[in-house]
């Protein structure tokens, strides 16, 4: 097990320092597309990370990303890149745990509708505080961040968030989420605190959100609600979850990338009936891979040929 | 003051129309379909066309698209759903399942209407003359949606209290397995409920399309208002219905009347927010957990 772990961590990390090579390649057309596909990875896997063992499903992954892109478009050009970057993360933690404490403690159905909203009503809120009192809609964003530097700052986030889940997965914490996620009524009477749990988690969850917001709103050159607040993110993000498996830390990338790639090609050729295209994926996925690739991938392992069951790897 | 309060109460009315068919969706069938929206805009889009295209009355058109949204939603529960309903082991597993599966049938549903209409919003002109009620004056259409809302909700009352069909549905809703031991057909019962609130919808699609412009694309904020006014009320609860969506349609219009139209959909929130915590079932749901 430790032998297995360290091997783990020894390929993580090489496979890390190769991945930091990409914008040296200097071909902008695969580095604009490795940051689409690290941004879709962190998303979904930090989606994974709360509504994987919570089995809570949130829709709000765009009013986070939104909330990030936002606090950058407005302080992007008056502080420091990384007292911004705190910033963003700390309002998002913020908004989350508010969030968090305010809808967690209902049951799920609720939290979903509520989440569904979320983005509407932070966009709205942001609108009417552009119009009434900063008296623009719209902003510009000059900040000096190449897009290498998006790539690099989005590859540390990968990093520290597949560190975070790991660690959280082995902590009390984690373990706690996992009793919520076979039966919540089981686990409040076993003395967890299930609202402490649940808000941790959606807080840590959306923090990361919050920082890709941050990471590549130096993208866009210009910045309006309808643009941060893009709901599509939050769908996409959800189906990349759900195909790849959110049961598992790693289960999340074997959505993001193949989707990312599909939805790159899609959008491109056929721009008119790409939201068709992305509703059959979506039901596919739903009907045929209830538990993603990752429980594909369990299942055929613990088959009678196969020898590990792949619980380890989690 | 009169006048906020009198649009308060027609856009309270609509929202209560809008959300009786979710509420029958959920309640009985379990189905939290997040393409609420899309029927609704799908049956403003029918109605536009029966009236553009071949000058039908939406009057008339609703004796049309009716009965064409029941068995279109009854085909879905059948196709769609039942796979769903088999497989989920409990209740929350189905819920689960259906907001995903509907939520991919948005998409399919929205993008076929955005490929044949465009983005472009739609309107037409119908009844559309002020005309004098409780000393202000009102449009015509409005009145007359309004007049239409409180008939089906009157027949839909009557028909679940006081008929054997409905008799049925309301046992459904309240315990499935106990429905069964007295010998209800309970799949049967919730594919013709599933089927009955996609009728009430699209009946709220034809009477909405005669006042409000509509796009391809704003079904979304009709799942939520109706979803909103579903959770506040109670699920299945039909009185709630109504007073959630008063509710909140004249919160809506004292709101953008004296502090800022910018500022309604926040007042969804707050207000939504508020019944939960103070009670958590809704206002007139039972407590089951």
């Amino acid at each position: 097990m430790t032998a297995r772990t360290a091997g783990l961590g020894v390929l993580t990390l090489v496979a890390l320092v190769l991945l930091a090579f990409v914008p040296r390649l200097g071909n902008p057309y695969y580095l604009a597309l490795a940051i689409s596909l690290l941004q879709y990875t962190v998303l979904a896997t930090a989606w994974g990370m709360f509504s994987g063992p919570t089995r809570y499903v949130s829709l709000a992954t765009t009013a986070f990303f939104g909330v990030g892109a936002y606090t950058v478009a407005v302080l992007g050009e008056i502080l420091p890149w990384p007292l911004v970057l705190l910033i963003a993360a700390a309002l998002g933690a913020f908004v989350a745990a508010i969030v968090g404490l305010s809808t967690l403690r209902l049951s799920g159905v609720y939290f979903v509708i509520f989440t569904f909203g979320l983005t509407e009503l932070i966009r709205q809120l942001v609108v009417w505080f552009e119009v009434n009192k900063s008296r623009v809609l719209g902003r510009y964003v000059f900040v000096d961040i190449t897009q290498a530097d998006i790539y690099w700052q989005l590859l540390a986030l990968a990093a520290a968030v597949f560190l975070l889940g790991w660690l959280i997965a082995r902590s009390r914490l984690g373990f706690a989420l996992r009793v919520i996620g076979e039966d919540e009524t089981v686990a409040k009477h076993c003395g967890i605190d299930t609202t402490f749990a649940k808000v941790a988690l959606f807080t840590i969850s959306a923090t990361v959100m919050t920082l890709v917001g941050a990471i590549m709103a130096p993208r866009w050159t210009y910045i309006e609600p309808s643009i941060a607040f893009n709901s599509m993110i939050s769908f996409q993000v959800l189906i990349m979850a759900l195909l790849g498996g959110a049961h598992r830390l790693w289960g999340p990338v074997l959505g993001a990338v193949p989707l990312t790639l599909l939805f790159e090609l899609l959008s491109a050729r056929f721009p008119n009936t790409f939201t068709i295209i992305l509703g059959c994926i979506f039901l596919l996925i739903v009907y045929m891979l209830p538990r993603g690739v990752a429980g594909l991938i369990e299942k055929l392992a613990a088959a009678p040929g196969g020898k590990t069951t792949g619980r380890v790897a989690a | 003051m009169t006048n906020a309060i009198l649009t308060g109460l027609m856009l309270g009315g609509m929202y209560a129309l809008i959300a009786m068919g979710l509420t029958l969706q959920y309640g009985v069938a379990r189905i939290m379909n997040l393409s609420y929206g899309e029927f609704l805009i799908a049956a403003a889009f029918a109605s536009h066309w029966l009236f553009t295209g071949w000058a039908i009355s939406p009057f008339v058109g609703l004796t049309l698209v009716v009965p064409a949204a029941f068995l279109l939603n009854f085909a879905i529960y059948k196709l769609l759903l039942t796979p769903l309903v088999r497989r989920a082991p409990n209740r929350d597993a189905l819920e689960v399942d259906s907001i995903l599966a509907t939520f991919g049938l948005t998409f399919v549903i929205q993008g076929s209407m955005l490929a044949l209409f465009g983005g472009a919003y739609y309107s037409y002109s119908f009844l559309a003359f002020p005309v004098q009620f409780l000393g202000e004056t009102v449009a015509a259409n409005r009145l007359a949606a309004l007049g239409i809302t409180i008939l089906l909700g009157l027949v839909l009352y009557l028909a679940l209290t006081r008929t054997r069909a409905g008799t049925a549905v309301r046992a459904v809703a309240v315990d499935p397995f106990a429905a069964q031991l007295v010998a209800i057909n309970v799949p049967q019962a919730s594919a013709l409920t599933f089927a009955l609130g996609g009728a009430l919808v699209a009946a709220a699609g034809v009477l909405v399309s005669t006042f409000l412009t509509f796009s391809a694309s704003s079904g979304v904020v009709f799942t939520m208002k109706a979803l909103i006014v579903v959770v506040m009320g109670g699920v299945g609860n039909m009185l709630g219905c109504l007073v959630a969506g008063l509710a909140l349609g004249l919160s809506e219009s004292l709101v953008a009347s004296y502090v800022d139209p910018g500022l309604t959909l926040a007042v969804n929130f707050a207000l939504f927010l508020t019944v939960l915590l103070v009670k958590p079932a809704g206002l007139f749901g039972r407590a089951t957990r």
